[in-house]
């Protein structure tokens, strides 16, 4: 699929108008967040800066009862990528999905990460449940959570060197010692 | 014996008696004996203790650690330590093609397969914007109930195993057995079946399908039955029970918890009704709820909602319509094996699918459905390409897990083993 397609396909408007009262709100909190419909769920685009206000936002303000996800995207090799034109892109993502149960609706939001400075407010103090994707993240792309209460590896072995779930992080073989390993696994 | 003096033979009969192994009374010195301890230094009575539990434990269901703080017998806090089964399966996944990716998400909650295929292949459909026949999206249902119903009777098996009741593993597994072998004829597999994959689902009910699935329901509500008898009015187990690992809706909800957890609390949230998917808005059936959030609580929704998926169960039966098992799009599944030998398009279509794959619009997307667990979802991001850029699997244990927060403290050494069971955390899905 050439570049061309993606534009008429995927997101072409920029700004588009939320239909989603929650997204209206983010945005006219947040000046300069991005609103898209992405394939009829709200996701909203917002700068890293702002990430634990918008937590907070959703969870005071809007009922939001839940994060259901702390998740991280590497787009080193996307070939093509979906996000709004209008948003500076970086090579990380950090994705959080939030759940009202009051209101019975979800909301996603997006927040840019650069690779030179991968690091992004904890939201574990607002959300507690958080904790373990957030280690999760930090353990898999080397993303690091601003006030985590306990930022350590959680599924890697806490001697491991690199991120895995990085795109320049091969998955290769890892020699296996039994005598004289400092920690043994 | 008219060799042997007597002291000997005294000395004889103290070998091979079996009383010599017993204490015998304390006589002469003895009795006073005063016993003391030396050496040094001896920590302090009133320490604290750590307590590590697993990764190999029969009752932490797999390969979960548990660090645990202890004062005398009493919980203070619990620490769980995973990743003793991390196998990068979501690296795994961004090297597989969408054709190839239900075979690897299936492996993650390894007790309820079909709930993992279901969210991958809903999220894939959803970046393909492709509508499904009915006929698929209701053997989805029918399959993803049984493998409920296998994943509840295994629970039930496990949690009277962890608190005694080594009776109850026997019957839970008796009719476990008969559920994946229900699957199994099915899907041709009792486990890790690869049969929901995006566009349907792989192959057809079979013939008389319905006769095997109804004798499943009665043997399985009579099974039920029978767990019922046995453990809910049995004070023993309610002494183990009842009022142990309590947690409130507030804490259930701030620690990310879904599932019978947080039903268990009086939360009635069940995605299957508050945002119905498949055909769930089709069928008739209760969502089960307690109030008192725990141990007992999260016994007794699981058991009921058995009955729940028996009765959505046979509504598929009664009302399976008839069509398509997955979508006509050759460019998404595969032309019959009939047609490959007659047509060349058909034969090119079956190549470039199974070497290359389909590709899939640049976008991302989260889908959520209600696994036995609570909400499994999938967090996919496409970049047109056959393979997924990054491929997520919410899975619910790893969230539930962290609620042993909320519920050991305070509690017994040998409560936190009922909670552990009571949170049924699939460690597959936890490291994935």
């Amino acid at each position: 699929m050439s570049d061309d397609d993606d534009a008429a396909n995927a997101r072409e408007p920029d700004h588009e108008v939320p239909g989603d009262e929650v997204a209206a709100a983010l945005l006219e909190r947040f000046p300069g967040s991005v609103f898209v419909a992405s394939h009829g769920q709200p996701v909203v685009y917002v700068d890293r800066a702002a990430w634990h206000d918008v937590a907070e936002f959703l969870r005071d303000d809007q009922q939001f009862s839940q994060c259901m996800d702390v998740v991280g995207v590497d787009h080193l090799v996307a070939p093509s990528r979906a996000a709004p034109a209008s948003i500076t892109t970086e090579r990380f993502e950090v994705v959080a999905n939030f759940l009202s149960h009051a209101r019975n609706r979800r909301i996603r939001v997006i927040a840019q990460v650069s690779v030179d400075e991968p690091a992004i407010a904890s939201i574990a103090d607002l959300y507690p449940g958080v904790n373990f994707p957030e280690r999760e993240t930090y353990d898999l792309f080397g993303i690091e959570f601003v006030g985590h209460p306990d930022l350590t590896r959680i599924l890697m072995p806490d001697d491991w060197v690199g991120h895995p779930l990085r795109k320049d992080d091969a998955p290769a073989r890892v020699p296996v010692t039994f005598k004289g390993d400092p920690s043994p696994r | 014996m008219s060799d042997l003096t007597n002291a000997e033979a005294r000395r004889l009969e103290a070998q091979t008696d079996e009383g010599a192994q017993e204490l015998r009374p304390l006589t002469g010195d003895a009795r006073t004996q005063e016993l003391v301890l030396t050496g040094g230094p001896w920590p302090d009575i009133d320490d604290t203790m750590i307590l590590n539990m697993g990764p190999q434990h029969p009752s932490t269901h797999g390969v979960l650690r548990i660090m645990l703080e202890l004062d005398g017998e009493t919980v203070l806090r619990a620490k769980p330590v995973i990743g003793y089964l991390h196998t990068g399966m979501e690296k795994t996944g961004e090297e597989l093609t969408y054709v190839q990716g239900s075979t690897n998400v299936t492996r993650m909650d390894y007790a309820s397969p079909l709930s993992n295929e279901l969210a991958f292949s809903m999220a894939v459909e959803r970046l393909l914007d492709l509508e499904l026949p009915e006929r698929a999206t209701w053997i989805r249902m029918l399959l993803v109930e049984l493998n409920r119903m296998s994943s509840h009777l295994l629970f039930q098996a496990t949690n009277g195993m962890d608190l005694g009741a080594v009776s109850m593993m026997i019957y839970g597994w008796r009719e476990r057995e008969l559920t994946l072998r229900l699957l199994e004829t099915i899907t041709g597999l009792r486990m890790n079946h690869n049969f929901i994959r995006p566009g349907g689902v792989a192959a057809d009910l079979p013939d008389g399908w319905q006769h095997d699935v109804l004798e499943l329901c009665d043997q399985v509500e009579r099974g039920v039955g029978e767990y019922d008898t046995l453990l809910t009015e049995n004070p023993i187990w309610r002494e183990r029970t009842v009022g142990v690992g309590v947690i409130t809706t507030g804490e259930a909800l701030a620690l990310g918890a879904t599932g019978p957890i947080l039903r268990s609390t009086g939360f009635a949230w069940d995605l299957r009704k508050a945002q119905p998917y498949l055909a769930y808005d089709d069928v008739d059936f209760d969502v089960i709820y307690t109030e008192n959030g725990d141990v007992f609580d999260r016994y007794q929704i699981r058991l009921y909602e058995i009955l729940e998926s028996v009765k959505i169960v046979r509504q598929c039966v009664e009302r399976m319509p008839a069509g398509d098992y997955r979508v006509q799009d050759r460019k998404v599944t595969p032309p019959p094996r009939a047609r490959i030998d007659e047509s060349m398009e058909a034969l090119i279509h079956h190549f470039k699918l199974f070497t290359e794959g389909f590709r899939v619009p640049a976008g991302e997307t989260y889908v959520a459905v209600e696994s036995p667990r609570g909400e499994i979802g999938c967090y996919l991001v496409s970049d047109g390409t056959a393979k997924p850029n990054r491929l997520h699997i919410r899975g619910p244990s790893f969230y539930n897990l962290q609620s042993m927060d909320a519920m050991v403290p305070g509690g017994m050494l040998a409560d936190a083993v009922a909670i552990v069971s009571s949170i049924d955390p699939i460690m597959g899905e936890v490291d994935r």
